[in-house]
């Protein structure tokens, strides 16, 4: 056959279209240009990219800040390459293309006893996505992050060529990719290890908390669950500073009726006024007398534990136009519960309307070089990007440094060059590998840029 | 009884999200193309999702002279129950390259046209003696009427409607329903790079309406439905207007 047509159907399904890309918090606006391949072919055609631009690899759009963006660069939209290669119901070994979400697995998998053995607070982050940014869930604690349970990874290297990266036989790069928020490489496949379950079901509690000292004491007690996270009203101050609620969760042995949710979507593009301190305290109020006073126990889906946002696609439109920025921190125990005080304490005092923080006990120190994952208290809150948004993130930066703690990548947009070579420690290893392996730099980020990287 | 598609062009989005449709159904896959890598993805991928066979198969448009053979193949692979075809290649460069360069204007108008007949011709008889079985075809709104931009593709369209309309009368008898879909743009990378489409379909909701239109009867559709009264004024534009329109 004459290659026209081949060569023809490249040009047009490798092409490059000028687009602008967000955030998840929607607070940064990126223009570049991006591909979107179909298939594996596609995705060695991205890596020429039009005038040698560097590319970064984009998945669901779920990273906060800046990590999968690229300004004036072009990013590669890995979505559509979203085929399960192979499962083996014996090991719960799972091949994957790196657009497959874990929604996709749920969905396949759940009926057959199997989900993937972390997941993060949304099932709609792609495999590519969770592995570039080692992502972690609510059962930290237990299991760790999603790196800990990944066998191997496919990864396609600036040069082109493409290498089965393993714990064992590549150490390095294997490090240096997981959570190296897309630095190396883009990752073409990932062999994950599924985790069995007995039903699609968890006996959720729910208890209230007074406030700080007791939300510690509560996470200590349940050390043992297998998951846990707890909901903190972050405008709540003095005494009840720290008041929120405790979940916790346990597979159940009988599985039960999932009917068919169909996703509400967030209407419109809120007025920016509509988050302000007093209707986000009445909420979180709300929030926090649902569970009644003795506590609460229910048998639900694992999909509506794990991700509750998920029910209202669009959900970050609810800030506004400008959009928000999260904040999320690990702090080591021990001087990270002062630290702990001192930020909700400078949230609260900021009067910045902040929904329900996020508060979680983590186990373990995650593989990558730049893994989140650290044994401590995580704290997570969104603040809306408004006039003292970055001068409040300046300040809890500061706090969580100080305790020798560390941001959270993947959510984050606003961190300092000089507070993420501080917090994190394997930085200069981290980056003298990448000017060993992409000198170039073809493969860039705005959040590679902003952190020096 | 286990029924079969043969997706004809079976690596494009939308042939894609249809054979994922068919296969959520049930049905067992036979994935025709060229791109033998991506399709035994694509089988590896459907197997395990939906728990059914699905069976890559080298298919190639304008080579004539294999079709025979390779419907003989398709026999052979199917499950038992009926057979069912959804053709979906078809290419689409720009119409000033194919201006420009006749091979390539050659190339499309096999394609689209003499290789879609030519496979659908060596079917036939297949269909028509197990008495039942559906054909869907992707048509294009673009065939309705030759537009500047885009009239060569156009044409390959509505040719393949015109040979659709015959071989759905002849099959007819034989109980075998014939699908023409006038396909309006879908989110896809034969339209990613270009400018902004209107009424653009995801390749899923695409799948699932055509899957859903391919239980009633013989004839055309347009999906998305919008497109029937977008077309409906195109078509009665007088010429003189709708000559200087730039579309």
């Amino acid at each position: 056959m004459p290659d026209t047509l081949a060569g023809q159907a490249a040009t047009r399904s490798t092409g490059w279209k000028a687009t602008n890309l967000q955030g998840w918090g929607r607070s940064s606006t990126s223009p570049c240009l991006a591909a979107r391949p179909e298939r594996l072919r596609e995705l060695h055609a991205a890596l020429r990219t039009p005038d040698g631009r560097s590319l970064i690899a984009h998945g669901a759009g779920r990273s906060y800040g800046d990590a999968a963006l690229n300004s004036g660069g072009a990013a590669v939209l890995t979505g559509r390459l979203d085929r399960i290669l192979s499962f083996d119901p014996a090991t719960g070994e799972l091949v994957a293309e790196p657009g497959v979400t874990f929604a996709d697995l749920l969905e396949v998998f759940l009926p057959r006893g199997f989900v993937p053995p972390v997941s993060p607070g949304t099932a709609f982050v792609t495999l590519g996505g969770a592995a570039a940014n080692d992502v972690h869930g609510k059962n930290h604690h237990i299991a760790g992050s999603i790196g800990d349970h990944i066998a191997w990874f496919d990864l396609l290297l600036a040069d082109g060529r493409t290498r089965r990266v393993t714990p064992e036989g590549e150490p390095e790069l294997f490090r240096a990719t997981l959570g190296g928020i897309g630095l190396t490489g883009i990752i073409a496949a990932v062999c994950l290890r599924m985790a069995p379950v007995p039903s699609n079901a968890l006996r959720v509690r729910r208890r209230r908390v007074a406030d700080l000292g007791e939300f510690l004491a509560g996470f200590e007690a349940a050390s043992g669950a297998t998951w846990s996270v707890g909901w903190i009203d972050a405008l709540a101050a003095g005494r009840s500073l720290g008041r929120g609620i405790l979940e916790t969760a346990e597979p159940n042995p009988e599985g039960i009726r999932e009917s068919a949710v169909k996703s509400k979507r967030f209407p419109i593009e809120a007025p920016g006024w509509l988050l302000n301190s007093l209707s986000v305290r009445a909420f979180n109020e709300m929030y926090w007398r649902r569970v009644p006073a003795g506590g609460q126990e229910a048998v639900v889906p694992y999909r509506q534990f794990l991700y509750p946002l998920d029910a209202i696609e669009g959900w970050n439109r609810m800030y506004g136009r400008q959009g928000f920025r999260q904040f999320q921190c690990v702090l080591p125990f021990g001087p990270g519960e002062a630290a702990l005080r001192r930020l909700l304490e400078t949230v609260a005092a900021g009067g910045v309307a902040s929904f329900l923080a996020v508060l979680k006990v983590m186990g373990r120190q995650g593989r990558g070089m730049l893994s989140f994952g650290m044994p401590g208290y995580s704290l997570a809150l969104d603040i809306p990007a408004r006039s003292g948004a970055e001068a409040l993130f300046a300040r809890l930066e500061g706090i969580t440094r100080d305790a020798g703690g560390r941001i959270y990548l993947a959510k984050d947009s606003l961190l300092s060059a000089e507070g993420f070579a501080a917090m994190y420690p394997e930085s200069a290893a981290f980056r003298a590998l990448r000017s060993r392996l992409d000198p170039q730099r073809r493969f860039d980020s705005d959040m590679a840029r902003r952190l020096g990287l | 009884m286990t029924d079969t598609w043969l997706i004809l062009g079976a690596s494009s989005a939308v042939a894609r999200a249809f054979a994922r449709e068919a296969a959520s159904h049930g049905a067992a896959l036979l994935l025709a193309g060229r791109d033998m890598e991506d399709l035994e993805r694509q089988a590896a991928d459907l197997s395990i999702r939906y728990e059914v066979p699905a069976v890559p198969m080298r298919f190639e448009a304008r080579d004539l002279a294999s079709h025979a053979g390779f419907v003989a193949e398709c026999r052979s692979r199917a499950a038992d129950g009926l057979l069912n075809v959804f053709l979906a290649f078809g290419i689409m460069p720009e119409q000033t390259e194919a201006d420009a360069d006749p091979q390539i204007a050659a190339a499309m108008v096999e394609a689209n046209f003499t290789g879609a007949a030519s496979i659908l011709g060596a079917l036939g008889p297949v269909l028509e003696a197990q008495r039942g079985g559906s054909v869907v075809a992707l048509g294009s709104v673009a065939g309705d009427r030759g537009r500047k931009r885009n009239f060569l593709y156009g044409a390959t369209k509505a040719a393949l409607l015109t040979y659709l309309q015959g071989y759905a009368a002849r099959l007819s008898g034989a109980g075998v329903r014939v699908l023409c879909i006038k396909a309006g743009p879908v989110d896809t990378a034969m339209t990613w790079a270009l400018p902004k489409l209107p009424f653009m379909a995801t390749p899923r909701a695409f799948a699932a309406a055509a899957w859903a239109r391919t239980r009633s009867g013989s004839g055309s559709a347009y999906l998305p439905r919008i497109w029937w009264p977008v077309m409906s004024i195109i078509r009665l534009l007088p010429t003189p207007i709708f000559n200087r329109l730039d579309i």
